[in-house]
């Protein structure tokens, strides 16, 4: 957006920006611009998406269409400012995308995506609330508290047929429904903003981009169920998310939207922040109750449900935050629009967030039904490096792995567990064939592991006995009824565990042993990890046909297990090498393998 | 560096001095649910959960101490230990761990010889493992203090590390 005929820069300053430099960049623009040679402004935004090409800055000038540029550094910004803005030029080399021309550079990243509620992300600044409201922010709000019923509001949601992002997919008005209709004149709503799932991280790019329309969305969630109160419970991990949440909730006291007589209506409601303290079993819905009375993060078993015997005893709803993002938009714009994307059984759009051995690694709003191939490649843009894609993680530990046979597979809740995968939260790792898949599901064995609350038995000594079959078959010490003992136990502790976290741990083993069976007997049966990752199963070795003889892999060897004359192919002493691969990530021509 | 400059560097209060604690016990005093913040807010101030001070507040906000060290040891956020100047933190969620997240954490330790969560002798740098730091298009990362570096390599890790020591605090370019 431009104002009043003055150019503006728009850097992208969420996490993931700011961790790739954005800081020294927003210095060095600030500094360019107290010359005054340039008649700009600089703002700044949210994740726009392209975090493999941060940090980004967007310009937009009166009358133009506005244009993206990635990898930008301290350096680069004198030469990029005058080149603009004075040459009037446009360096090409550097542009992520030009608003004009989708099919420049990455503009179609963006092409195919469809973004409800990463909407404003990116475009407008988090810490200001004339800009949310400027883009049509809190008209939903205003709607539903001065012209619906509680009920209407139920209904509308109801009609979008919106499911619970935060993996599980249960309908949210629905949901909503058992909140209101319980007894009780106290009751409360709760943000779950307690984004655990390793490689994931769209909650906390909505809450740094766009945190009013998590605010909005609790504000009509509140007056629809009857909750006064309102908590959001945050990872202590996201400062800067929490704080962006604190400027706008005390923006939203300043305008009247919370606090009593809101909307200039008699109805009150009000937003806490509670911290959350390190725990991945607290997303789950008892466990955060417990968590934010002050207790130790331990489920309880259901019934009781939180509808009706929640936060200190009362009714309490709970949502993620992707869900109440979305409600926002559905009031706006009404449910009857929702539906109108996605499938039969999955209405409305998903963010992702692809990492992992993909090009793009980013985050991405999707329509429901779109494929995961099209997500993976038409809008993550394939694999990295060109590479062969293996696999791809789908929902974190909760979660699974699927081949490429599979990506086929729509995005929607029913397809996806079909395959034994589930749409969890929205994380996506591509794997390629640099990945071993044993490891891969020791990995998330060892995290929901070691995140287990210890409170029912299938889920702490279940999964800890898995992970030590895991451990023994990436050691090279697996044996054949390994696989059948995985397959037992991962069916009992499903099946027993108080929890989801206990529900689902076994998925990332089950699926990786139904579409990948021949890596786990390639360990087992003929001692090799054919990705070459697992230390016990591999050799070192240098390609003499490659070697330069620079010697860089000499100086970085921690055991002197190579050795060579100058310039001529070296060689590794494989009784001495440790595997630590120093070489292998030092070695600038690639000739050393693992075999 | 002294005792004393380290401290005042990274504006810890003493473990001898009550005084932060019974603001924080005060400022959540009538709160209902307000124990994980009062060790959070503790943690921050004095830098981990010193006995003693765990001791007192336990006395002080009216928990038993078994309450308090049961939530305190649930978390991983809390700390029993004080930590070394520089805090290392090692990203392993799953788009580090793919990207040789293991590998980092190794080098790390070799360099320094701690293994994940100790402290070096010299109380310079302290290791842990974090879980997703959700800036995955830059794995494998860590991040040290306040600075994040990103896409790592075994063979960088000695001269990211070398900036701290050199120059403290320095050591992002």
């Amino acid at each position: 957006m431009s104002v009043n005929g003055t150019a503006k820069l728009i850097l992208g300053y969420g996490t993931c920006g700011i961790a790739a430099g954005a800081t020294e960049v927003k210095k060095a623009l600030e500094k360019e611009i107290a010359t005054g040679k340039y008649d700009v402004e600089l703002d700044i935004a949210g994740c726009m998406g392209f975090c493999f090409r941060e940090p980004i800055v967007e310009i937009t000038e009166p009358g133009k269409k506005s244009i993206i540029y990635g990898d930008v550094t301290a350096k680069r910004v004198p030469e990029l400012l005058e080149t603009h803005f004075i040459k009037g030029e446009v360096i090409d080399d550097w542009v992520v995308m030009k608003e004009d021309d989708p099919a420049f550079g990455e503009g179609d990243f963006l092409e195919n995506q469809n973004r409800i509620v990463l909407r404003n992300c990116g475009n407008i600044n988090p810490e200001v609330i004339d800009e949310y409201i400027g883009m049509g922010g809190y008209e939903a709000a205003r709607k539903a508290l001065t012209t619906m019923t509680p009920e209407d509001v139920i209904d509308e949601v109801l009609e979008s047929g919106l499911r619970g992002r935060g993996g599980a997919g249960f309908p949210t008005g629905t949901k909503w429904g058992f909140a209101r209709k319980a007894p009780g004149d106290v009751k409360y709503l709760i943000c779950n903003a307690d984004e655990g799932d390793p490689g994931a991280f769209m909650d906390r790019s909505v809450l740094e981009g766009d945190p009013h329309s998590v605010v909005e969305g609790m504000i009509i969630a509140g007056y629809a169920i009857g909750a006064r109160n309102g908590y959001i419970y945050c990872r202590a991990e996201y400062p800067l998310a929490i704080k962006r949440l604190e400027i706008a909730i005390n923006a939203c006291h300043e305008k009247g939207f919370l606090g009593k007589e809101i909307f200039d209506t008699d109805w009150e409601f009000d937003i806490k922040i509670k911290k959350g303290a390190g725990a991945f079993v607290c997303g789950e819905e008892t466990a955060m109750i417990a968590s934010i009375e002050g207790k130790r993060g331990m489920p309880k078993p259901r019934p009781p449900f939180p509808a009706n015997e929640g936060l200190w005893g009362k009714p309490t709803n709970i949502n993620n935050v992707e869900t109440l993002a979305s409600i926002a938009w559905i009031v706006k714009n009404g449910g009857k629009k929702y539906v109108e994307t996605g499938t039969d059984g999955s209405k409305g759009t998903k963010v992702f967030c692809l990492a992992g051995k993909v090009r793009r690694s980013g985050l991405a709003e999707v329509s429901m039904g779109t494929t995961l191939r099209q997500v993976i490649f038409d809008v993550g843009g394939g694999v990295l490096d060109g590479k062969e894609f293996k696999a791809v993680q789908m929902g974190g530990p909760s979660g699974g792995c699927l081949p490429e046979e599979l990506l086929d597979t729509i995005v929607d809740y029913d397809a996806i567990n079909a395959t034994g995968a589930i749409m969890g939260s929205g994380g996506m790792i591509v794997a390629d064939s640099s990945t071993c898949m044993v490891d891969l599901a020791r990995y998330f064995l060892s995290f929901t592991q070691e995140e287990s609350c210890g409170k029912c038995i299938p889920c702490r000594l279940g999964t800890k006995r898995m992970l030590e079959i895991l451990e023994r078959i990436c050691e090279g010490e697996g044996e054949p009824e390994d696989l059948v003992k995985l397959e037992e136990l991962a069916a009992d502790i499903k099946a027993a565990s108080l929890c989801a976290l206990g529900g689902t741990a076994p998925n990332p083993v089950l699926t990786t042993l139904k579409y990948f069976r021949k890596e786990y007997e390639d360990h087992i049966l003929n001692k090799k990890c054919p990705a070459g990752v697992c230390p016990a199963l591999i050799t070192l070795e240098i390609d003499p046909e490659i070697c330069t003889g620079c010697g860089a892999c000499v100086r970085v060897c921690p055991t002197d297990a190579i050795s060579g004359e100058k310039k001529e192919p070296h060689k590794i002493d494989v009784e001495i090498c440790i595997k630590c691969k120093m070489c292998f990530s030092r070695c600038p021509t690639g000739a050393i393998k693992a075999v | 560096m002294s005792e004393e400059e380290r401290k005042g560097e990274r504006r810890y209060a003493d473990v001898s001095d009550l005084g932060p604690l019974t603001e924080i016990i005060e400022k959540y005093r009538g709160e209902a649910g307000a124990l994980i913040p009062i060790l959070q807010d503790t943690q921050d101030a004095y830098g981990y959960l010193e006995e003693g001070i765990v001791r007192t507040l336990a006395g002080y906000a009216g928990y038993q101490l078994s309450q308090v060290l049961g939530v305190a040891t649930f978390y991983t956020q809390f700390r029993l230990n004080p930590i070394g100047e520089h805090l290392i933190r090692v990203c392993h969620g799953t788009a580090c761990h793919v990207a040789g997240a293991q590998l980092i954490t190794q080098e790390i330790s070799n360099q320094l010889g701690i293994e994940d969560g100790e402290t070096t002798e010299d109380e310079k740098f302290t290791m842990e493992s974090v879980m997703c730091v959700g800036a995955c298009s830059l794995s494998p990362i860590m991040i040290v203090d306040e600075d994040t570096h990103g896409k790592l390599k075994p063979t960088n890790i000695r001269k990211i590390l070398k900036g701290y020591t050199d120059n403290k605090g320095g050591g992002k370019k």
